[in-house]
């Protein structure tokens, strides 16, 4: 039923839909297992977030509320009153700004054990505007109290997932669509809360980069390293609690940083370092790549990339013309 | 029932009901200012609920059995302070603070800081969905508890409520039991968008919805007895006069949030004491 042609080209799979279990539904399961009092909501949205695995397996453990996101975000806080541990999914778009309201005062204000999970981050969807999260993180990092992840690839995903579900307290999971190309090794890797990973050394100047931008943040590296540019790659997949301190020893020891994400450049990534900079003083040049300002567009991933700007060539472009005004 | 092995007869709810009164009066009299109307008007359905319809224990233990309260119109919370003085969660002296800075007893509620407070309900229609949540969660663990909401009409306006509604009808919430007080006032003054024919409406979405007299503590009891029956999620519209018993807050205008003069406390008291 979901591994035909229509599924993988159609509409389904730009939405998201997965041929088979992705990783967070592959975590998701894993957690559920051996947690009986987890349980699953989501608002229509089960084919589209990975979902369909736990439905079938834990059918008195899954709650479908139809297309109503604010009541999602409500039953799932209700749920916590009853003693489950709610995982929460729709889009990023419909979380984040249909009912960022509820997710503040049902979840953030009083550390509901809730993982509320976004799934179409940044330009990750066809779909155009409607369902492209570019501004989930802005509103969540916001949020006193909220934990907020940005996975860099499936195997960071299905990590993440676990670790989000068995964290106490409220969490923003950004979901993505599983079928990434992998960046990290799952044998070394292990996602650790609050700690920025370094891909790659550099002594000259450093990319700090996240979500779908990390990938392309280590081929600008090794472009740059062409020209002679010894360039670091500072990966961050948990927004908050950010980990400052990565960015300070970084900071301390090259000329300058492009961050790279797959968000608004306003309230995400490029914020985060900033913020971690300048409140400690440090004199160095910060430049983002990421949405400018803008949302996204209709179109597969790699027109939305190139339309606005999230790729290689513009984390190069960017750090040659960084390089030149250190340099002057 | 835990806290009433026999059930209490009306005068003793309606003594209640007005104890809860006092305690308003004396609370927004003490601020000079607040909710003292919805206060005084929602003293008749808390007299109920917590003195004969809610099963819970002064300890609040979570147990199977126990029914949880949520009060969605965080605004009423000087109600809820009241109520919970009045039945013994609460020191009368703790209600002087009401309003005050860094009191707990606050003006509207916040789940998680104050006591006994299930629900932050300043922002006004997540009550419904959150009690379906529970009442959702509590029947899959096998609860016999119940999850009542109190909402005030002016949150039949938002959206999210019926969302929530939709939601409690189709999973067929028998175990919500929602409390509509109608009192058709809102911050703008008497209701500038209708929300009747209420009952007719939670009808229309699968719920049984039945209209009562708010203010008539005799009333009250016959219904919240007869919907206890009933195998589907439940609306209890609650009609009310806003300020009922004190015909001075009655007749004030503009008394979704009342500003009495300081000299006219007195005479508010006296009003109380004579209906």
């Amino acid at each position: 039923m979901i591994g035909d042609t229509a599924v993988r080209q159609g509409a389904g799979a730009q939405m998201g839909q997965q041929e088979r279990t992705g990783p967070f539904g592959r975590a998701l399961l894993r957690v559920a297992e051996r947690r009986s009092e987890v349980i699953g909501v989501t608002a229509d949205l089960a084919k589209y977030t990975d979902m369909l695995a736990f439905r079938q397996r834990y059918p008195d453990r899954f709650v479908d509320v139809g297309m109503a996101e604010q009541n999602l975000v409500s039953v799932a806080s209700g749920l916590e009153m009853a003693g489950y541990v709610p995982v929460a999914t729709t889009f990023a778009v419909f979380l984040t700004r249909r009912a960022f309201d509820f997710a503040a005062m049902q979840i953030a204000l009083h550390d509901a054990n809730v993982t509320l999970v976004g799934g179409l981050a940044g330009i990750c969807s066809t779909f155009g505007p409607t369902h492209q999260g570019i501004d989930d993180l802005a509103h969540m990092r916001a949020l006193p109290g909220m934990t907020v992840i940005d996975p860099c690839d499936p195997i960071e995903m299905e990590q993440a997932t676990e670790f989000a579900i068995d964290h106490e307290g409220p969490v923003y999971l950004r979901q993505l669509l599983g079928k990434e190309p992998a960046v990290l090794d799952p044998s070394t890797h292990r996602f650790e809360l609050g700690k920025a990973t370094l891909l790659r050394d550099g002594s000259d100047a450093a990319i700090v980069a996240s979500s779908i931008m990390v990938k392309h943040a280590i081929d600008a590296a090794e472009a740059l390293a062409e020209d002679g540019l010894s360039v670091a790659v500072l990966k961050v997949s948990t927004l908050k609690p950010f980990d400052a301190e990565a960015v300070h020893a970084l900071a301390a020891r090259v000329g300058w940083i492009v961050t790279a994400e797959n968000h608004s450049v306003i309230g995400g990534l490029f914020s985060a370092v900033s913020e971690a900079i300048v409140s400690v003083g440090m004199p160095i040049h910060v430049r983002p790549v990421g949405l400018n300002d803008e949302f996204g567009s209709f179109g597969t991933l790699d027109h939305n990339k190139r339309v606005h700007g999230l790729t290689t060539d513009r984390i190069v472009d960017t750090a040659r013309d960084l390089a030149r005004v250190s340099a002057s | 029932m835990d806290t009433h092995d026999e059930a209490p007869s009306i005068s003793e709810l309606s003594a209640h009901a007005w104890n809860i009164r006092r305690h308003v009066v004396a609370m927004a009299a003490g601020k000079g200012e607040g909710y003292v109307g919805q206060g005084l008007q929602a003293a008749d359905i808390l007299a109920v609920l917590f003195g004969a319809v809610l099963n819970w224990s002064l300890d609040r233990s979570d147990d199977s059995a126990s029914d949880r309260f949520i009060l969605s119109t965080g605004h009423y919370s000087i109600a809820l302070w009241a109520a919970h003085a009045e039945f013994g969660l609460l020191d009368l002296d703790e209600l002087r603070t009401y309003g005050a800075d860094g009191s707990d007893i606050a003006m509207s509620t916040e789940r998680g800081r104050q006591p006994h407070v299930e629900l932050t309900g300043g922002s006004l229609g997540h009550g419904l969905g959150v009690a379906a949540g529970l009442a959702y969660g509590r029947r899959l663990r096998g609860d016999r508890g119940r999850v009542f909401n109190y909402m005030s009409d002016g949150e039949l306006q938002e959206g999210s409520t019926w969302e929530s509604a939709m939601f409690a009808a189709d999973a067929s919430l028998s175990n919500v039991i929602n409390i509509v007080d109608v009192n058709r006032t809102q911050a703008d003054g008497p209701l500038v968008l209708e929300v009747e024919p209420v009952a007719e409406k939670f009808r229309a979405f699968g719920w049984w919805a039945e209209d009562v007299n708010g203010n008539d503590v005799g009333q009250l009891v016959e219904k919240f007895a007869e919907c206890a029956e009933v195998d589907r999620p439940k609306a209890l519209v609650c009609q009310t006069q806003i300020g009922f018993g004190v015909p001075l807050i009655v007749d004030r205008e503009r008394s979704h949030f009342v500003r009495v003069d300081p000299n006219e406390w007195a005479a508010v008291s006296a009003q109380l004491e004579e209906e």
